[in-house]
């Protein structure tokens, strides 16, 4: 465990670097999660109040029938 | 149609493409876990030190994939613009635009690490020569290209200027590369991409392209992870138009 803590002179530089990159990374894998986690929310009320993709699968079929709509 | 065509078409198909992604990204997660694991266990356990910079070789492991892997996000995004004003398919919209926050904090992250070795190996954080200069400047692009996406409301039109943006801006790729040649510079030359092998001793390549390997998964994840979201709130805006459109014509046909 010394390994991570005796760097050296520059060992404040080190850990800073690694250190904001940790912080950076995981705000975008947060902000992309919380993202996909809000527009699976909004689909499944809008899908909740009846309002279905003309290519959504029907209630009961299996699977999704292929779509060029996005 | 050649077989490969058909293969980028089946996936041009969003339903398809989601698909895939739900298969691919289980795997392509538990690789990046384990090649972050081992790549800092070897950058901090294994890996020696630099013969002249120490311990600060360290910051290497990340800076320099953060560096390649702001280009390669760059890159995703201007093949997906020539694809998307070629063939005028949204996945290649949704591609261009889901790659530039993520390859916009690759750079800044590439930007910070990079001041971050300079200050204890140069004696500043920050030059204005043309390497570190013309990666600023790719910052600017990818923070660009985001406020372009935003301000315009319509997707396909925003795809399309922010498309013709990224292919003008694609020329500071090159300038970036061949910076270090090109003019005077702080920064070292090309170490590990170059004619005649790479510089650095197996010692320390090994952890750096481990780390890199790394880095580049985590970059297919969250573009993967990215693009599906996008589908999904595309889908979500095409849902609401068609209710609006519904509650019109049924609320004229009353009147």
């Amino acid at each position: 465990m010394s390994a991570l803590f005796e760097l050296g002179p520059h060992t404040g530089f080190i850990w800073m670097a690694y250190g904001i990159s940790a912080l950076v990374l995981a705000g975008l894998i947060g902000w992309i999660r919380i993202d996909a986690r809000n527009q699976m929310q909004l689909l499944a009320e809008l899908e909740h109040k009846g309002i279905h993709r003309r290519s959504a699968p029907a209630r009961g079929s299996q699977g999704e029938k292929s779509s060029k709509q996005t | 149609m050649t077989e490969t065509e058909g293969f980028f078409n089946r996936l041009a198909n969003p339903t398809r493409f989601m698909a895939l992604v739900g298969a691919v990204l289980p795997w392509l997660t538990g690789l990046t876990v384990v090649l972050f694991l081992a790549g800092l266990y070897l950058a901090f356990f294994v890996a020696p030190e630099d013969y002249q910079q120490g311990h600060t070789v360290k910051i290497m492991f990340i800076h320099v994939p953060f560096a390649w892997l702001s280009m390669m996000g760059y890159s995703v995004i201007t093949i997906a613009s020539i694809g998307s004003l070629i063939w005028r398919h949204p996945m290649a919209d949704v591609a261009a635009k889901t790659a530039a926050p993520i390859g916009a904090s690759f750079t800044l992250l590439a930007l910070v690490t990079g001041s971050l070795w300079g200050k204890p190996m140069w004696g500043t954080y920050w030059v204005w020569d043309a390497r570190l200069t013309s990666v600023l400047l790719l910052f600017f692009l990818y923070l660009g290209l985001m406020v372009l996406w935003q301000a315009i409301e319509e997707p396909s039109r925003a795809g399309r200027t922010a498309a013709i943006l990224a292919i003008v801006g694609s020329v500071n790729l090159p300038v970036i590369k061949f910076s270090v040649d090109w003019w005077n510079t702080l920064h070292q030359p090309a170490s590990v991409v170059k004619l005649g092998g790479p510089a650095i001793h197996s010692s320390l390549l090994t952890p750096l392209l481990i780390m890199a390997a790394a880095f580049t998964c985590l970059f297919f994840v969250l573009h993967l992870m990215a693009m599906r979201t996008e589908v999904l709130r595309r889908r979500v805006q095409a849902l609401r138009l068609t209710h609006v459109d519904t509650a019109g014509i049924k609320e004229g046909a009353r009147a």
